[in-house]
């Protein structure tokens, strides 16, 4: 079905959902017909949706995407009206995946490039070994609050937590949850993960991990992604700045460059 | 440190001074720095040796001979001089040792306690020269059965039902191991993909990414997505004959990796798309497989992300439970699986790692060939195996215990000029194959490395085809886990017990 150049796809016609290689199928399909927009209705978990998927593209998802969403993803824009499983973004090279609403463990692993901005809470391990490179610099943004080991291992890019929490009627109110779990930044050695909160973080940083102050700098550099992220999901920018930003940051690059002697024995 | 707790060195470098001609060649050469010129003669800093024997093969004279030293320790069997260096070394220092190759210390290969069965009277063996002996095999999943239907058009036509995998075909049954650039130069990268493809056998790429040079090599090379993720992309992957998911090496059993940022130059930065001068740390797992329903997921993925046009399959370092692993990976929808033992090379792994972990890839190759037997799936993969094969009675030997496909990367660096001097940590390798500085890279012909490399192969597979012809087998396919042509003369039966082999006179 093509309306207003936007073809929809069903991923459970009569109730019975496709399984991820028929529905990813159809996708290939609809690209190769040179459909530049897709929407996908009724999606039930299936994983891998628009695995590997290049060029400029939009697709829009109603439903629960399964795991794996836009693994490999080399340019699209996905966006979900919706929640997200775990995954998302996996080894993603370019583009883009706006999640309105929460977004499950792993999101982004190993991504070297790419947006992610997801509106709400999001679980453990996001962000894992993110990677920057030449003109690739990827960019996670979190509405709400994170678990336990963020970043862990990052190695460049950005990752920012804004700490918001969105109430059923609309109103946008400070997260009463602490923004982050533990085992903040482990094994960090490039890149900065950017904290909205008062907390003190010093507890829960990971090993190679240190807090820093927000500089004038790194909020200009931050500035356009929370600008477009409070766009996308209409939140009013000036409640972001009504609380400080906390900046983590490698201790060194060679977090454990010291381990290991090679002494010939 | 003081002069007392000092390492005495493992090596002394004898120069003759009679035939040394001073013509300084040896000083260049040394890229440890262990010979110098003072002026009027040769002098060695012994510590520095690391008997690669650059020196040696260099010297237009022949004036230099490297020699164990062996006159500092007071002998003992058990403190041996290693085990008193190591504590010297880290009560000095601190720290993990590193180390490289494999594993080094003296453990009985149960290879070589393995004999092959040959055809006398009742069975006529073939004579390889006059007859043909195939030595090629097809790399990917197999069904184990095929079902047919009923054309839903057409009644009366009878069509296949099974869906048929990705597959290849391969000259010989070997596979030269994953080495990434930046383990190895670039220079003996070029060499080995070179040879595989003149060859049509396999290679790894190693798990940092692919060159944009080496694209035209594809379709010979496996590519590998460890858990640095380094230099995947969708080039990366479309630029294989098959992918591999590496869970562990056979070196270093559940450890990560560390290239240190001055090994990553231009070169490397662009290969493993990383900035210039950054550490690459793999972490120790993947953090998208935590089990095997976990990794089954992470290969639907890459099948899905390759349109199911080639074999995805998994690599694991052969530990206690290999076997039960190996059956969750093939019901997890690999087509393929490598096995690396821990005899396995390394660029870099601590020692603690190399010489204590894992099992012998003879064990762990009969008991997953046999737990795979006996769920009905063996037939259904392709069984790669490594870790220390050494010769082609090695791969011979892995191929009767029940390997498809063997894979070895130590003897492809000897064939290239490597000593084996366990230095390649350091990224100095004199023979220009460990290491990513220019001048020493440059020492490496392509092209002669490239022809030793075939030259090795080709006598292999000759050796092979002998082999074969003595037992009356004329395809290597029919060799495979058939271990009734292997004899064990060992001193444990336990181990002939595990490897489903007969003792010798049996
Ligand atoms: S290369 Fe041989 S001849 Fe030349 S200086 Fe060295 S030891 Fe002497
Ligand atoms: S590759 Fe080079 S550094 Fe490594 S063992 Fe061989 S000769 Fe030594």
């Amino acid at each position: 079905m093509i309306e207003n150049n936007i073809v929809k796809i069903n991923a459970a016609p009569n109730n019975r959902p496709l399984s991820y290689k028929k529905l990813n199928k159809q996708i290939h399909n609809m690209i190769n017909f040179k459909h530049k927009k897709i929407l996908l209705d009724d999606v039930c978990g299936q994983r891998f949706i628009a695995a590997s998927l290049q060029g400029n593209l939009e697709i829009e998802i109603n439903g629960l995407p399964g795991n794996d969403l836009g693994i490999f993803l080399d340019g699209p824009k996905i966006v979900i009206n919706g929640n997200c499983e775990d995954q998302a973004g996996n080894t993603m090279n370019d583009g883009e995946i706006i999640v309105h609403g929460e977004g499950g463990d792993v999101i982004g692993l190993s991504a070297r490039g790419g947006k992610i901005y997801i509106k709400k809470d999001v679980g453990y391990r996001v962000g894992i070994h993110i990677k920057e490179y030449e003109n690739k610099f990827p960019v996670i943004v979190i509405g709400g609050t994170t678990k336990d080991f963020l970043g862990e291992y990052m190695a460049g890019g950005l990752i920012i937590v804004l700490g918001l929490k969105f109430l059923p009627d609309g109103k946008i109110i400070e997260n009463p949850h602490t923004i982050c779990g533990d085992e903040l930044g482990t094994g960090i050695h490039r890149g900065k993960i950017i904290l909205r909160t008062e907390e003190d973080l010093e507890d829960k940083l990971g090993i190679g991990a240190k807090v820093d102050k927000m500089t004038s700098e790194t909020e200009k550099e931050i500035r356009p992604y929370i600008e477009e992220f409070c766009q996308t999901f209409e939140i009013p920018l000036e409640m972001l700045f009504e609380k400080p930003f906390k900046v983590i940051k490698p201790i060194s690059k060679r977090p454990f460059g010291g381990n290991y002697i090679g002494t010939i024995i | 440190m003081s002069i007392s707790h000092s390492i005495a060195p493992y090596y002394k470098v004898m120069i003759e001074r009679d035939s040394c001609k001073k013509c300084k060649r040896c000083t260049t050469h040394c890229s440890y720095g262990a010979l110098s010129y003072n002026g009027e003669r040769i002098i060695a800093d012994n510590s520095k040796c690391v008997a690669c024997q650059r020196c040696v093969i260099m010297c237009p004279a022949g004036a230099i001979h490297i020699i164990k030293n062996e006159s500092f320790l007071p002998p003992h069997g058990n403190y041996t001089r290693r085990i008193r260096n190591a504590i010297w070394a880290q009560s000095g220092n601190g720290g993990v040792l590193l180390s490289a190759a494999g594993n080094d210390r003296e453990i009985r290969s149960i290879f070589d306690d393995l004999l092959l069965d040959a055809c006398q009277v009742t069975n006529p063996s073939i004579d390889p020269l006059r007859e043909t002996i195939e030595t090629k095999i097809f790399f990917g999943r197999k069904p184990s059965k095929i079902d047919f239907k009923r054309d839903t058009m057409n009644p009366n036509k009878i069509c296949l039902k099974t869906e048929f995998m990705p597959n290849f075909e391969v000259d010989m049954p070997i596979m030269v191991g994953h080495m990434s650039l930046g383990s190895i130069s670039y220079n003996a990268a070029m060499a080995i993909y070179q040879a595989c493809k003149e060859l049509n056998i396999l290679a790894g790429s190693g798990e940092g990414g692919l060159h944009p040079d080496f694209y035209e090599f594809g379709s010979n090379i496996i590519t590998e997505v460890a858990s640095g993720r380094f230099g995947v992309d969708i080039n990366y992957l479309h630029n294989a004959a098959g992918i591999e998911i590496k869970i562990g090496q056979g070196a270093k059993p559940g450890h990560g990796g560390h290239l240190p940022g001055e090994k990553v130059n231009s070169l490397i930065s662009q290969t493993r798309m990383i900035p210039k001068g950054s550490d690459a740390l793999s972490p120790y797992p993947h953090h998208d497989v935590y089990s095997i329903e976990d990794l089954a997921q992470l290969i639907a993925a890459l099948k899905e992300a390759t349109r199911y046009k080639v074999p995805i399959g998994v690599k694991i370092a052969a530990v206690h439970n290999s076997a039960p692993i190996a059956v969750g990976i093939v019901r997890g929808g690999a087509d393929f699986l490598t096995l690396d033992g821990f005899r396995g090379g390394t660029g870099a792994a601590p020692r603690i790692i190399r010489d204590h972990a894992g099992i012998p890839i003879e064990l762990a190759i009969a008991a997953v060939d046999e737990r795979l037997r006996k769920e009905n799936l063996r037939d259904e993969i392709t069984l790669v195996a490594g870790g220390s094969i050494r010769y082609s009675a090695d791969l011979i030997k892995a191929i009767a215990l029940g390997a498809d496909v063997a894979m070895c990367s130590m003897p492809v660096l000897i064939a290239m000029g490597c000593r084996v001097c366990q230095q390649c940590f350091r990224g100095l390798c004199s023979w220009g194959i460990a290491t990513q500085q220019e001048y020493l890279v440059k020492r490496l012909d392509v092209d002669v490395a490239r022809n030793r490399i075939i030259n090795l192969f080709h006598s292999w597979n000759e050796e092979l085809k002998e082999v074969l012809g003595a037992m009356g087998i004329d395809s290597v396919e029919s060799l495979r886990s058939n271990r009734d042509r292997l004899r064990y003369i060992g001193p444990n039966p336990k181990i002939a017990e595990i490897l489903g082999v007969k003792h010798a006179g049996e």
